[in-house]
């Protein structure tokens, strides 16, 4: 690169820069116009930007522009916007019980509406997106319950959940009769047989006849001298040919070793009142019942 | 001018140049970050937030191993439809003891910065065991070896010390504790559960999280730092529209 020699060039009439590389010389065109002119704008742009919005930080705290704009009011104000859309049908929700809900045509479509996209959100992740469940994920589809299928009760599963370690939750506990050796292997056996001949099929006669006594002296307390469950107690209807763990010997069988219980979150930090009430209509709607 | 060819000098000596170039971009870092560290409303003052827990150090450690950062954030924005979903937007008093932070800027899966309490540890196993299991349509790989392999613990209690060189207030009580803590966490039978509340808060819950009481399990830390997430802050007194807490 030799020095700076600024010349015309010959051919164009334009200025060159004076720098040559290689015997190359570079033309010494003006920018654009209309390209300086939005540079210069930018520039008088950013000047009222920082007196606007939000900018220089200082020792303590920041220049917080003339606007006050704050992501967090709008956010918060959006929210508000949302709420005031949904106004009356919300606030409806909020003081109707849950059978003014559920006779009210038009309320009940609402419930479901909000229900519906709250469960997709929340519910299915667990339930399935129908509702259809799983192993060890209740089917909110059919008219079995574990804890209650009226609305009320759908109402106190969700807002406290099972198990979940919120001082309302519901809680029960299927011991494990194996692992904690309340019961031997063989009668283990036995009561699953008993179990499978519960729900109607077909079952040695001979272990039946022996886990008989087992089973009113262990099993009856919580799931009935007939077995047909309680729901107070979250207890399952041995009878009905519905399982949450597997209807297979084994899966019975490891039932009763291990005793397994599910938990289901409480969500009412989470949803409002009025919330949990449209689930609970969008999750009765639903079901069989 | 005089001032352009003192330029040409900056153009001839690539040393001098580098060194213009550093003075030149940091003026963009001191403009635009430093003052974060001294400004004192960065962060919210908020009730709630503690350092974690070792289970939970130990479960954030393989949360950054596995890379979960690559598909989930941990950043609820303040906009409407992410409130809407996720809960309340992230605060950074949240994440005021992540080093690093684990915000992310990719959302393959959901967010995952308040996911803390929404699921149980029981459908946690099964969705990192095999997500498809329980999410059909989910394109998350599966993370089965967890379960199976045994938490590295011989180092914890020097990582949470490494944790007080970048400034997370762990008391000499906690680091001395680290093992007792680890171990009374995942056993809800350990006598140590109240020792660990009293050192963490009593919200910390001592549970079996991966559902096999016999191992400590990486499962069993990953399931506790998941669990965790999000359900620090006491939003009772968090006053959201306080001018401070506005920005």
């Amino acid at each position: 690169m030799t020095d700076h020699v600024p010349e015309k060039d010959a051919h164009s009439g334009v200025d060159t820069t004076g720098h040559e590389w290689d015997g190359i010389r570079e033309l010494d065109n003006p920018l654009p116009r209309w390209w300086l002119w939005v540079f210069y704008a930018c520039i008088a742009f950013s000047i009222g930007y920082w007196v606007l919005m939000p900018a220089w930080p200082g020792l303590n705290n920041y220049s917080h522009g003339l606007l006050g704009q704050s992501d967090r009011a709008q956010v918060d104000q959006a929210i508000k916007d949302l709420a005031a859309v949904r106004g009356a049908g919300a606030a409806k929700l909020k003081t109707a019980t849950l059978a003014q809900i559920a006779s009210d045509p038009q309320l009940q479509a609402s419930a479901l509406q909000v229900g519906g996209s709250i469960f997709g959100d929340n519910c299915a992740t667990c339930h399935g997106a129908g509702g259809g469940g799983g192993k060890g994920y209740p089917n909110l589809r059919d008219d079995v319950w574990l804890w209650g299928g009226t609305l009320e009760d759908i109402q106190q599963t969700l807002t406290y959940g099972i198990r979940s370690g919120d001082d309302q939750a519901r809680i029960s506990q299927m011991p494990a009769f194996g692992k904690d050796g309340l019961l031997q292997a063989p009668q283990i056996a036995d009561l699953t047989e008993y179990v499978v001949s519960k729900s109607g099929r077909q079952a040695s006669p001979a272990a039946v006849a022996r886990a008989t006594p087992v089973f009113a002296e262990q099993c009856a307390s919580c799931h009935g001298v007939e077995g047909k469950g309680a729901q107070a107690l979250g207890a399952p209807d041995l009878t009905d040919g519905d399982w949450l763990y597997g209807s297979d010997r084994a899966s019975i069988n490891g039932q009763i070793q291990n005793g397994r219980g599910g938990v289901m979150p409480a969500w009412g930090q989470r949803f409002s009142p009025e919330t949990i009430k449209a689930i609970a209509v969008y999750i009765h709607a639903n079901s069989g019942q | 001018m005089n001032l352009w060819k003192h330029h040409g000098k900056l153009e001839r000596h690539s040393l001098l140049l580098v060194i213009g170039i550093v003075i030149v971009v940091s003026i963009g870092g001191l403009v635009e970050i430093a003052p974060l560290f001294w400004i004192k409303n960065t962060i919210e003052k908020v009730d709630g937030i503690r350092p974690y827990t070792p289970l939970e150090l130990a479960g954030r450690d393989i949360y950054i191993r596995e890379g979960c950062y690559t598909c989930h954030s941990q950043m609820i924005r303040p906009l409407r439809d992410e409130v809407e979903r996720y809960g309340h937007y992230s605060l950074a008093a949240e994440s005021m003891y992540d080093h690093p932070f684990q915000w992310g800027s990719k959302r393959t899966g959901p967010d995952l910065a308040r996911v803390g309490g929404k699921y149980s540890d029981a459908w946690h196993r099964d969705h990192l065991i095999n997500p498809r299991s329980v999410v059909p349509e989910s394109v998350m790989p599966p993370y089965a070896f967890l379960a199976t392999k045994d938490l590295r613990t011989q180092d914890l209690q020097a990582r949470v010390q490494a944790m007080t060189a970048v400034g997370v207030p762990y008391t000499q009580d906690q680091i001395d504790h680290t093992m007792t803590d680890l171990q009374a966490q995942a056993d809800p039978f350990s006598s140590d559960g109240p020792a660990l509340r009293e050192r963490y808060g009593a919200k910390v819950v001592s549970r079996d999280f991966d559902g096999d009481p016999e191992r400590l399990t990486e499962l069993d830390a990953l399931v506790a730092y998941l669990q965790m997430l999000g359900t620090m802050v006491d939003f009772s007194t968090y006053q959201a529209d306080a001018p401070a807490n506005q920005r």
